[in-house]
């Protein structure tokens, strides 16, 4: 064998191997479905319902309340999808159950186990991203408003948003040890979930302008004024204002590169001595 | 099957060292070994002697501070990957995963590693079978025991038809029947061409299936020989050990009686054995116990009495001891392996 039919073969055989992962991860989540739907969208299910229905409903809110709040709902719920389907399998298989070693002695770079776990988180905050859609238009009725000619961003911004949170979590997940789980949950998951702008577009904080600056600093805050972006329907002819697109996919971009960047550091670090 | 001398080995390492960041002193220091194709190769040695750290380089899971490792003529460090082709390993932790069915495990295994579908379906069924798993291969692996969870992780090592295996501590925890059955696993892997590298602080474990043992210490290597040429390391060939107890425990009739045994005629050595790590550490306080190495041990039992009681001490417990690898450690370390 020559020396670049062997790296070719490798090649085949790393590829292999990464899909055959992929594969087993799809095969796990799929077995279990049911319970990765209700944990995902437990919580998107009643904010939906008490924010875009009870409030607006007792006059609360204002009717157009739920088209601002739905894109947000689909961000955050992406987003922590995304996150859980990386971060705690991590914890633990790195703390002490090291089922991952099998993965890791497959022929394949051991970086490319990292990319499968963002990979696959990044699918399962797709999918619990697009489940909102429908789930929003049963509870919100006519309050349900998404404008159709941004298409291809939304389903950008759906993607992007996977990664967003898939990143993260692989950083999360190889840094935190599994004795500081919960701590670590509250002190990283409260303020993610709080500043990101979710529950309220970015632009309407120009009043509290320290608030508005601190928010910039969480990737959920472009996360959910992309979906703004692509979702909410002109009012009178207007363009609902968000942070510019631009900078939203460039600066999700960045966030996406750098979190894999630093997690796949740590993850080499842990698995690798 | 192989021609001494121009076949490459199996397994080549190289003035290995490894230092752990954090640690004061070398995990592995300055080992050199060869295992060649079709051989069943003992570490052997005490906790923290440095052999699951040779496992972890040889497997890609550790980089080397120094020195160099090779599989069947493949630098670990430079071609991980063309190495995890051609490794398997049996840690001594279960590392199964727990998500999949048992026979999952197995198939998914075989997938990691490009084995077609038909191939590893087959291929699952028959070692799942072999290993006596057939019934249960529908379950999940919690439900199994410790030596079901042995026998899965062999028959996940198998799926890729590796040529080495690495098996660190395989009988460790295992009830004695489980032991024996895999015992007669190794051994026929091994028949089948298989090259296997074991790390046990089991002697008797060493003695019955290594072709060849290394013992470390202390990150490096004392020995490396077959089990029949190790025991003959022992001066004379056989072993008298001499209880005796010293009232008070006082150290200088310790040494006294030491010397007594020493000026034996035809004793080759006398060592002080550290009981710390001996089964029989909890005895009562003040018992010595002492290895006397020379030619026919057995003629030596008078005198090593009459010695005994000349320093000052009584005799407790005099015994001839076969020559184990178990004296060997004893012969080159002057402590127990457990």
């Amino acid at each position: 064998m020559g020396d670049n039919e062997r790296r070719q073969g490798r090649t085949l055989l790393a590829l292999n191997a990464f899909f055959a992962i992929l594969q087993r991860d799809i095969k796990v989540t799929g077995r279990e479905f049911l319970p990765f739907l209700l944990q995902a969208l437990m919580q998107p299910l009643f904010f939906l319902f008490i924010f875009g229905k009870v409030l607006p409903g007792i006059g609360l809110a204002s009717g157009n309340f739920a088209a601002l709040m739905l894109p947000g709902i689909v961000a955050l719920t992406g987003m922590i999808a995304a996150m859980q389907g990386v971060t705690l399998p991590l914890v633990l298989d790195l703390g002490f159950a090291r089922e991952i070693d099998d993965r890791l002695l497959s022929p394949l770079p051991v970086w490319w186990v990292a990319l499968e776990k963002v990979m696959f988180g990044a699918i399962r905050g797709v999918i619990a991203s697009s489940v909102i859609f429908p789930l929003g238009w049963l509870i919100l009725g006519n309050g349900f408003a998404v404008r159709d000619d941004r298409i291809p961003v939304l389903i950008g911004m759906v993607l992007l948003t996977g990664c967003v949170g898939s990143t993260i979590g692989l950083l999360m997940g190889t840094v935190i040890k599994p004795d500081q789980i919960s701590l670590m949950f509250t002190l990283i998951f409260t303020p993610l979930l709080f500043t990101g702008c979710t529950y309220y577009p970015w632009g309407a904080l120009r009043n509290i302008r320290w608030f508005q600056v601190l928010t910039l600093f969480n990737p959920l805050t472009y996360a959910a004024e992309g979906l703004r972006y692509s979702m909410v329907p002109p009012i009178g002819g207007h363009n609902f204002p968000t942070l510019g697109i631009g900078w939203i996919l460039l600066l999700l971009g960045v966030s996406v590169v750098t979190m894999f960047v630093l997690g796949t550091r740590t993850f080499l670090r842990r698995v690798v001595t | 099957m192989e021609q001494s001398g121009k076949s490459s080995p199996a397994i080549a390492v190289r003035g290995l060292v490894k230092k752990y960041s954090k640690a004061k002193t070398k995990a592995v220091d300055g080992v050199s070994f060869e295992v060649s194709g079709g051989e069943i190769f003992g570490l052997l040695g005490p906790n923290g002697a440095g052999k699951t750290t040779t496992i972890g380089v040889l497997t890609t899971a550790i980089v080397p501070t120094e020195g160099s490792a090779s599989i069947m003529s493949v630098d670990v460090t430079r071609d991980p990957i063309s190495v995890k082709q051609r490794i398997a390993v049996v840690p001594q932790q279960s590392n199964l995963d727990r998500s999949l069915k048992v026979r999952e495990i197995l198939t998914f295994h075989a997938a990691y590693h490009s084995v077609p579908r038909k191939v590893r379906e087959a291929l699952a069924d028959k070692l799942l079978d072999e290993l006596g798993l057939g019934d249960r291969k529908n379950e999940k692996v919690s439900r199994y025991s410790g030596g079901m969870a042995q026998r899965l992780m062999i028959a996940r090592a198998l799926m890729h038809e590796p040529d080495v295996l690495f098996l660190d501590e395989p009988t460790n925890n295992l009830d004695p029947q489980s032991r024996l059955f895999l015992w007669e696993r190794i051994r026929e892997m091994n028949a089948r061409g298989l090259t296997i590298l074991l790390t046990t602080h089991d002697m008797d474990e060493a003695d019955k299936l290594c072709h060849r043992i290394a013992v470390m210490d202390h990150g490096k290597i004392l020995v490396n020989d077959t089990p029949a040429e190790l025991k003959k390391l022992i001066p004379g060939g056989t072993v008298l050990e001499v209880r005796a107890y010293v009232a008070g425990g006082g150290e200088h009739v310790g040494e006294a009686v030491s010397k007594a045994l020493n000026a034996i005629p035809g004793v080759a050595k006398v060592e002080l054995v550290d009981e710390k790590g001996a089964a029989d550490a909890s005895d009562n306080a003040g018992t010595l116990s002492f290895r006397v190495y020379g030619e026919a041990a057995n003629t030596l039992i008078g005198p090593a009495a009459q010695a005994v009681l000349t320093a000052g001490a009584q005799v407790r417990d005099l015994s001839v001891k076969q020559p184990s690898l178990e004296e060997v450690f004893i012969f080159l370390t002057g402590r127990h392996l457990r």
